[in-house]
């Protein structure tokens, strides 16, 4: 397990998710790196995993409560007299 | 972060009954319940049921509340029951807790290696890409979906993700590796053909 001296694409694929989050030792990173820079199935891989992760993130993906629903679950929990929205 | 209120919320105060302070938590916390809630059901319905819920649950339990884990993990925890509670009897053959066999890695293996990811935005987000990409995540059985949705969509870290969902932390970082390549394939798929002169094979 310890022996990263040569990054295979398996291994990359299981440090994928560490690597993306920032989550992977420096040492690891710099071996997956090198591997990176050899072989373009797995930056494919690593650039297209990215970019999937930063859509899903975007406002477009992430809209808020519509206001008639913000209605109806005030009414529901007796929170009418709250209903007018506070300055943010 | 819309997890971290600008000031925060009053644990205090709404457990001695200050209906102010509760509406702020719902408004703090609504609209990420909802998403999950749409996401993991797939219709505005039972997503409103989910949110109803979940706040009807919270508000009945929060003396209960331990503060083991942050009001928000906690939030998150009964609204993904409610949506799992829902999703059984909507779908009594979704099993959520099947993971525990499938860690053969057989079908994480990239098999799509067009590289999309310089599109511009616009037309990733254009209406039939935003359309690919909800479709993607709506194909993902609903035990990786859960755990896609509230680490990478709502941003909880990997340990809030465990807490919330009662999972081990490694078990969250499986299902979320097995999400994200899922995803990306699905969407590979897409592009490749809209790509197909930069395509490999």
């Amino acid at each position: 397990m310890t022996e990263h001296t040569h990054t295979t694409c398996e291994e990359l694929l299981d440090s994928l998710s560490a690597y993306i989050d920032g989550a992977l030792a420096p040492e690891l990173c710099r071996e997956l790196e090198k591997h990176l820079a050899e072989c373009n199935n797995c930056r494919v891989v690593l650039n297209t995993t990215k970019r999937t992760i930063d859509l899903v993130q975007t406002p477009l993906e992430k809209p808020d409560l519509p206001e008639d629903v913000r209605e109806r679950l005030f009414k529901r929990l007796n929170l009418d007299d709250y209903l007018t929205r506070k300055s943010k | 972060m819309n997890r971290q209120p600008s000031n925060e919320i009053s644990l205090e105060a709404i457990i001695a009954g200050d209906r102010a302070e509760f509406a702020r938590l719902v408004d703090e916390y609504s609209s990420p319940i909802y998403r999950l809630g749409l996401r993991m059901l797939g219709n505005p319905q039972d997503a409103e049921d989910v949110l109803q819920n979940t706040f009807l649950n919270a508000l009945t339990h929060i003396q209960n509340f331990e503060g083991r884990s942050s009001l928000a993990t906690w939030l998150y925890r009964i609204a993904a029951n409610e949506a799992l509670m829902l999703l059984r009897k909507k779908k009594p053959e979704v099993n959520i807790e099947e993971m525990e066999g499938e860690e053969d890695a057989e079908d994480l293996h990239p098999a799509r290696f067009v590289d999309w990811s310089a599109l511009p935005e616009d037309e990733l987000l254009s209406d039939e890409g935003k359309k690919a990409l909800d479709d993607a995540i709506q194909q993902l059985p609903e035990s990786l979906r859960l755990v896609f949705l509230l680490r990478d969509v709502e941003g909880l870290s990997i340990k809030e993700t465990a807490e919330a969902l009662n999972l081990t932390e490694t078990n969250v970082k499986t299902r979320l590796l097995r999400a994200r390549l899922a995803l990306r394939e699905q969407l590979s798929a897409y592009y490749s053909e809209r790509l197909p002169a930069r395509s490999e094979k």
